[in-house]
């Protein structure tokens, strides 16, 4: 688990133009970066994976991209949901998007979601000192079905049958916690993340846009959009 | 020999004019003449056979010059050949499958370990700097995966392929002739339990116990005990019983085998002087595999 350096006294002093105006959940990144300042979450159901994602990508208060896609595919069946420096998390599923495709070349098979997310630990871990990211894989695979995987900053890798994360996250683990069942039905978690993920972009203001889904399952997958004005709960409604 | 003299068998990099490379067949001869190795799938696993010829009389045969190697908690080799380049292969194999599952996550699936293993045999092919391994392998995988057990072979040419039966070293033609008879493969069995080419248990009706006995008696059979050296028999599995791991099969195991095998080679004997015809089953073609 992680543990949070104590800040050396130079660092604030040597430092403190480049974090100038910016708020604690930006301070970590460098000057200028992009953050998925994000909420992200996934949840496995019977048969298969939903995968969810707001849309806000922003430089401290500026929004660089209000219609963005959190959610990259790995492989046929595999996903993942992506948080923190846009730069870090595009460059490490490129990574794992090839050597998955290498993979299922060599061995003439689907890869499974548990060797996506192994590949993107490895990553993870062995760059922990130059990364920024906090990502969840989830998939379909013929051996463990669907399948998530929460892999946070610094590198762990824990399977779970479903997985919040960003900052938006700690809005609305009481809810999920609340909300969440075993054996969902497809619909049932579809509904459960978009309610999930609307209530955690109208209070975390480093996430908002629209709510975007990919449905992974034996038979394929289906990507949806809410859009910002339709949000199951948040300022249209209000 | 008409190879020799020629200058073409100096080299595996260089071909002939009629398109051999003759070190490449040198390390198959060498393999030819030595401890029989067998390799049988069956409904419930793999079992692995090697006759180890006993060069000394004061050699601790039971530990030493060992035949048959774990490579992985699913995954055994048997050598034959050359042992010393056996070992190199070994070696390679383990180094093959602790990298997969460094680098995945996962167990490395049979198929991915043999084609590895033979890529790295077929390389010593390649080079004039080289010389080709004078050794057979024999591997036992299972894949937790796909829950599929299978048997590969891999020549010094660096050839590998799937066997239901597999036979290498001395007597190995008789040995495949008489590991068909056991109705292994199910395409070939009319009324086999209606598995397909490589399905999920594979095998026919033969389980590994009966596997350990067949491939006792085969390698028995294949033996004059008046002419030829004191052996050690090295045997292991990789079978539901043992949860797929690879190990040695029991040393009980294999002499309650051993003794089956021998009443059964002397009641077939016996049973021979009777009707003497159905001798001389020879298998043509050698064991050159066309494509």
């Amino acid at each position: 688990m992680m543990f949070s350096q104590p800040m050396m006294s130079h660092q604030l002093t040597a430092d403190a133009d480049a974090y100038a105006g910016k708020s604690a959940e930006t301070r970590h990144l460098k000057p200028g970066e992009l953050s998925t300042g994000t909420t992200i979450m996934a949840v496995s159901f019977d048969g298969g994976v939903v995968l969810c994602a707001d849309s806000r990508v922003s430089t401290g208060s500026y929004v660089a991209n209000r219609a963005s896609d959190k959610i990259a595919q790995l492989h046929d069946h595999i996903w993942c949901c992506r948080s923190g420096s846009a730069a870090d998390t595009q460059a490490l599923t490129d990574y794992v998007r090839h050597f998955l495709a290498q993979l299922a070349v060599e061995t003439g098979r689907l890869p499974e979601v548990k060797v996506a997310a192994h590949l993107m630990r490895r990553l993870c871990y062995q760059n922990k000192d130059n990364l920024m990211a906090g990502v969840i894989v989830g998939g379909w695979d013929p051996v463990c079905g669907g399948t998530v995987y929460n892999i946070p900053v610094g590198g762990a890798c824990i399977p779970m049958p479903f997985a919040l994360g960003g900052s938006g996250s700690t809005f609305i683990y009481g809810l999920v916690d609340a909300e969440y069942r075993e054996n969902m039905t497809k619909d049932e978690a579809l509904a459960l993340v978009r309610k999930a993920v609307s209530h955690a972009m109208a209070r975390d203001g480093s996430s908002g846009g629209i709510i975007r889904t990919v449905v992974a399952t034996e038979e394929g997958n289906v990507r949806d959009y809410v859009s910002g004005n339709a949000l199951p709960y948040g300022p249209a409604g209000w | 020999m008409a190879s020799s003299g020629s200058g073409y068998d100096l080299s595996s990099s260089t071909f002939s004019p009629d398109g051999r490379i003759f070190q490449i067949e040198y390390a198959a001869k060498a393999v030819e003449n030595a401890g029989t190795a067998l390799g049988l799938r069956c409904r419930d696993g793999i079992v692995l056979a090697v006759e180890k010829p006993l060069v000394n009389r004061m050699l601790v045969a039971k530990t030493t010059g060992r035949r048959i190697h774990t490579v992985d908690e699913y995954a055994g080799l048997a050598i034959t050949g050359f042992v010393s380049d056996g070992r190199q292969i070994v070696n390679r194999a383990r180094e093959e499958a602790s990298n997969y599952e460094e680098t995945y996550g996962t167990k490395i699936p049979p198929e991915t370990l043999s084609a590895r293993i033979s890529t790295y045999v077929h390389y010593f092919t390649l080079h004039g700097a080289l010389r080709p391994f004078g050794a057979s392998t024999l591997v036992a995988a299972y894949d937790p995966g796909t829950k599929r057990h299978s048997l590969h072979m891999i020549e010094p040419s660096g050839v590998c392929y799937e066997y239901y039966g597999a036979a290498a070293g001395r007597g190995r033609q008789l040995a495949r002739t008489e590991m068909e008879k056991l109705s292994i493969n199910p395409a070939r069995v009319a009324s086999g339990g209606g598995e397909g080419e490589g399905g999920g248990g594979g095998g026919g009706a033969i389980t590994v116990a009966d596997g350990v006995r067949q491939l006792a008696k085969i390698i028995h059979s294949l033996r004059d005990d008046a002419k030829d050296k004191p052996f050690e028999l090295e045997m292991s599995w990789l079978c539901e019983g043992s949860g797929w791991k690879h190990q040695g099969v029991p040393r009980d195991v294999i002499a309650d085998a051993v003794e089956w095998a021998k009443k059964e080679i002397k009641d077939n004997a016996e049973d021979e002087d009777d009707d003497d015809d159905d001798e001389e089953e020879e298998v043509g073609g050698g064991d050159v595999m066309e494509e």
